[in-house]
């Protein structure tokens, strides 16, 4: 039967009906549904985990192919970089069960803070890359993915894009086919990845890739459309979509299923057949490289933009001259609309105070990374995962005490187990003076709700043994740990002046529930009473229910955007806001 | 172009329910037979910020997205939103919009005004059908219910026949919302 699948549950889809027996993933937009719907999949037939950090995960999905089982690890382009250490070795190693790693790019930065390519990758880590369109071959690609693994002794990568993994489209679903866990064989030449071990591998490697690119030559992933055109079309993944709809049947098109390694053969006889060649792909000129290195005539990205994300009309207006269909265009300048905080945010009252004290604040990965907008306007770094800690650390060092005592790092309860620990012990071993703020909001929370090694459960809602914070940070040496409510304005302010003026590292747990957990229940609604003197101090809360009249002046509170949290209630000085109970 | 598709664009702020909207469309098109793709957003756009989500549907259907100029219908959650997607909008489209108001942070904080007359404005150049859909699903029993509300104003101007539209929403919604969700889609549709 055909379902309308999200690409990454087809992802999932195609893991489980190639039996896969482990996934390991940490969340990140755009692949987190992929791990997220694995866990729908019976216990008993795959085991489904939430590591603490994409490297963890992939060395878990690692040791379980080394182990016989057919294992999958999933993250987005950024989580590749810290999964990129045992992914490079891994190449050299191979796998006993099938191994697939699976990334998801970002083209136009939806959701992240870069637009990096993860193609290249591919090349650098020596291994074969494959790259779906739609759900179909998403569900496709990762079921032959595992066996691709097994077959050429190398983890497979398989490359999404947003478009890809959060379009749904229609899939046919199959039935879960049956692969024993092998067994595990000790073989130290092949596993224990030292120099004298490490130099016979490699050779292997080159040995392998030559094997891959011969069978991409002619496989069923790498296609030639002939529509009897002059002009060619070399694509990948959602751009051949994309040129599909924009070109139709007057070009051919050689679509690439397997994007590294590149087919030269099939390469120069698609240029062959072509007078006109273009390469289309979004982000960096990877086909384009790979064509112009073999001496191909192509063009790209002299038509092509290397930012954000591709349309059908930009392809069609490129390669065919055509303009766009008329549009009809507003008559004012709008207001664009950014992601905020949600009302009854915790965050927003960690950033009220940090601001109200001009506090240096190095940022990190979350939904507190939307404490740099206005007006909070709060955060200034944010580099990537555990960044928060380590940098302020190296901000403190050359700055001094006098800087340091007007710094805090701000970081989540999922990003502090990804990676700000290790930031947090430098800082302790070195003599650092900083003081962190760990914003315990008890969930994953940008990434739509995951649970972590903090929160006491696990990726199916089961109860599990919950990593201790105090404790945590006291083992590693702190001294200075204070728990402090963010909703609470004035002792959180105490607790943060007190905790920068020492000359120590001191961590502060600013402990509140995200306001969209099922858990968290505030009622009624705040309202602005006539003892309001206009003094606009709530309008820095930055909260999406709380604007202004332009024409009185007057605050008012949206009942339909107003969870009750009361937060503004505590921030006003004339108790002027009050919460009204009800409805 | 190749491919003839029809083109739904659905419009909002994030957190308002428009990937719901998105795959009762889905779902009730595919039962029509036909090839369909829904194109979503998730992650950090749904915290608050403008949200778009296309749904295409044909004989065949290749990009998930919808460019400028091409949209057959703009289902519209919040008027601000609407009026930044009357670009996206084909020549004769149509335009289903709640004429809600949700002020984004630039607004809030007085860095820039609110279009005045934004329903007055779309009706000027659009086929347009503007609601209170916030006080139907008030009426059906959910504020939460607008989304369906809309694709109820929405399914009566399509050919889609009524029950298709309920068997759908009964395959596609929990059971515990069913009911606020059928009334809502019947205040929606009986407009």
């Amino acid at each position: 039967m055909k379902k309308l699948l999200l690409g990454n549950a087809a992802v999932a889809q195609g893991a489980y009906e190639a039996g896969v027996h482990l996934v390991s993933s940490y969340p990140g937009t755009p692949s987190t549904e992929i791990t997220e719907c694995m866990a729908t999949y019976p216990a008993d037939e795959v085991f489904v985990e939430w590591a603490p950090n994409e490297k963890v995960a992939a060395e878990v999905a690692i040791g379980a192919a080394i182990a016989g089982g057919r294992a999958m690890t999933c993250c987005k382009h950024v989580g590749l970089n810290v999964m990129a250490d045992p992914l490079f070795t891994d190449s050299y190693i191979g796998v006993t069960g099938g191994a697939v790693f699976c990334v998801a790019d970002d083209p136009g930065m939806h959701s992240s803070q870069n637009e990096q390519d993860s193609r290249h990758y591919a090349r650098a880590a020596k291994i074969m890359m494959l790259e779906p369109s739609d759900s179909a071959e998403c569900l496709a690609y990762t079921k032959a993915a595992f066996d691709l693994s097994e077959q050429f002794d190398t983890p497979v990568l398989l490359r999404l894009s947003t478009r890809v993994s959060h379009s749904q489209s229609l899939v046919e679903v199959g039935e879960r086919e049956v692969h024993p866990v092998k067994d595990y064989e000790k073989n130290i030449p092949k596993h224990v990845m030292m120099p004298a071990m490490a130099k016979g591998r490699h050779v292997f490697v080159e040995e392998r890739t030559k094997k891959i690119a011969a069978y991409a030559a002619d496989c069923p992933f790498n296609t030639v459309e002939d529509n009897g055109s002059e002009i060619g079309v070399i694509t990948s993944g959602i751009s051949y979509q994309y040129a599909k709809e924009a070109l139709g049947e007057r070009v051919n098109y050689l679509k690439l299923g397997i994007v590294w390694p590149c087919p030269d053969e099939l390469l120069r006889s698609f240029a062959a057949k072509n007078k006109k060649l273009y390469v289309i792909e979004e982000l960096d000129p990877f086909l384009e490289d790979t064509c112009r290195a073999l001496g191909l005539e192509v063009m790209g990205k002299e038509l092509f933009t290397l930012l954000g994300e591709y349309t059908p009309a930009m392809i069609a207006k490129a390669v065919m001259g055509e303009e766009a269909p008329e549009s009809m265009t507003p008559a004012d300048a709008l207001p664009a609309r950014p992601p905020v905080m949600c009302a009854g945010c915790p965050h927003r009252g960690t950033f009220y105070v940090l601001k109200k004290l001009g506090l240096t604040v190095s940022g990190d990965i979350g939904c507190y990374t939307l404490g740099a907008v206005a007006p909070l306007s709060s955060v200034d770094t944010t580099i990537c995962m555990g960044a928060s800690v380590s940098a302020a650390h190296g901000m403190a060092k050359v700055k001094g005490a006098d800087f340091a005592h007007k710094l805090v790092s701000v970081i989540g309860d999922s990003t502090f187990m990804h990676s700000g620990i290790t930031g947090l012990a430098d800082i302790v071993y070195n003599k650092g003076i900083n003081t962190v703020i760990i914003l315990d909001n008890s969930i994953t929370g940008m990434t739509g709700h995951q649970e972590n090694p903090t929160t006491g459960k696990t990726i199916r809602g089961e109860a599990t043994r919950q990593v201790d914070l105090i404790k945590l940070c006291a083992g590693l040496g702190i001294e200075h740990v204070t728990v402090a409510d963010p909703f609470d304005v004035k002792n959180f302010e105490k607790v943060v002046k007190e905790e920068t003026a020492r000359d120590d590292v001191s961590v502060i747990i600013a402990q509140r529930p995200c306001a969209l957990l099922k858990s968290v229940k505030y009622s009624g609604v705040c309202e602005v009473s006539e003892k309001c003197r206009k003094c606009k101090l709530c309008m820095k809360l930055g909260c999406p229910a709380i604007s202004l009249d332009a024409e009185s002046g007057a605050v008012r509170i949206d009942p339909t955007q107003c969870n009750g949290c009361g937060l503004c209630v505590g921030v006003c000085p004339f108790g002027a806001i009050e919460k009204k109970e009800g409805n | 172009m190749s491919a003839k598709t029809t083109n739904i664009m659905i419009v909002g702020v994030g957190g308002q329910g428009t990937l719901l909207a998105s795959r009762i469309l889905g779902n009730v098109v595919i039962r029509q037979g036909y090839d369909v793709k829904v194109s979503e957003v998730h992650g950090m756009s749904q915290r608050g910020g403008s949200v778009v989500t296309y749904v295409k549907y044909g004989d065949s259907v290749h990009s998930p997205i919808i460019d400028k100029g091409e949209a057959d219908i703009i289902l519209a959650f919040e008027l601000l939103e609407a009026y930044r997607a009357l670009p996206y909008l084909k020549k004769g489209g149509k335009m289903i919009v709640n004429a809600q108001r949700i002020n984004p942070m630039p607004v809030i904080t007085g860095a820039m005004e609110y279009p005045s007359d934004i329903e007055e404005k779309l009706a000027a150049c659009v086929d347009l059908t503007a609601l209170d859909a916030l006080s139907l699903a008030k009426e059906a029993g959910n504020i939460k219910a607008v989304n369906v509300v809309l694709i109820g104003v929405m399914a009566k101007q399509t050919a889609i026949p009524y029950e298709e539209w309920i068997e759908t929403i009964k395959a596609t919604v929990p059971a515990k919302f069913l009911e606020v969700n059928l009334a809502a889609f019947d205040l929606g549709y009986k407009l």
